[in-house]
């Protein structure tokens, strides 16, 4: 049996970033694919994001995460197979 | 116990919510149906648009059904929403809650709408004739099953 948080190629799973609403639209991506560095929290990971997107810079007051389905703050320590989500204002109803 | 969470990207059937939460040990079905508006702030709208994180969006919503449940003892509650293109008119979203008696439905109608209108991962996009723009309103508080 392999190691669940490692592929075949032995590199650890990546984490995968789903993006919506305006966030989606003013970057041009709904999903994003990156390999943790180390000890990363969803903080570090934004600003990492943040680097290739600097669009999103507008929002950040206003977004919320997510990692794996529930709402998270940046703080939260981030493993390999996470799926984190950038959350705008949300506006159902 | 009848519970129904969905997310449709097609026509909402009010019935079919109904017939979820109609138990004869039921004397109150309290419904509440949200349609989309021809205008906000005096600008016209063509037609909405709603986007969703679909698996997180129905584990919010099963989290409002759960703490009605405990709070309120209204154990019997349906709450659709549409994605994708919606015209104007038509309905996005349901929530209907039934119990014995209609006090506790109307609390528990009450509180699963305004909980999903702040917790939900859904988002509203208007288009207008002239433009479009998400809709964003900060959450003001935070929920209480939070």
């Amino acid at each position: 049996m392999s190691d669940p948080i490692r592929s075949t190629n032995n590199q650890a799973k990546p984490v995968i970033v789903q993006l919506f609403a305006k966030a989606a639209e003013i970057t041009g991506t709904r999903q994003i694919t990156l390999q943790l560095s180390g000890e990363e929290t969803v903080g570090t990971l934004f600003r990492k994001i943040a680097i290739n997107h600097p669009e999103l810079s507008e929002l950040k007051a206003s977004l919320r995460f997510a990692v794996n389905h529930e709402f998270s703050d940046d703080t939260r320590r981030l493993h390999p197979g996470d799926e984190i989500a950038l959350i705008p204002p949300v506006s159902g109803g | 116990m009848g519970r129904l969470i969905k997310i449709t990207d097609g026509p909402i059937s009010i019935d079919e919510g109904l017939r979820q939460v109609a138990y004869h040990s039921n004397g109150g079905i309290v419904t509440f149906t949200g349609s989309t508006r021809s205008s906000t702030k005096d600008k016209k709208v063509k037609y909405l648009f709603y986007d969703a994180y679909v698996p997180m969006a129905r584990s919010e919503m099963a989290k409002i059904a759960d703490f009605i449940a405990e709070t309120f003892e209204v154990r019997d509650i349906a709450m659709v929403h549409r994605i994708g293109k919606v015209p104007i008119g038509e309905t996005s979203v349901l929530v209907a809650t039934a119990a014995p008696h209609r006090a506790e439905a109307f609390k528990a109608c009450r509180y699963a709408i305004d909980t999903l209108k702040n917790t939900v991962p859904i988002w509203k996009k208007e288009f207008f004739e002239d433009g479009e723009v998400w809709v964003g309103n900060t959450p003001s508080e935070k929920p209480k099953h939070a």
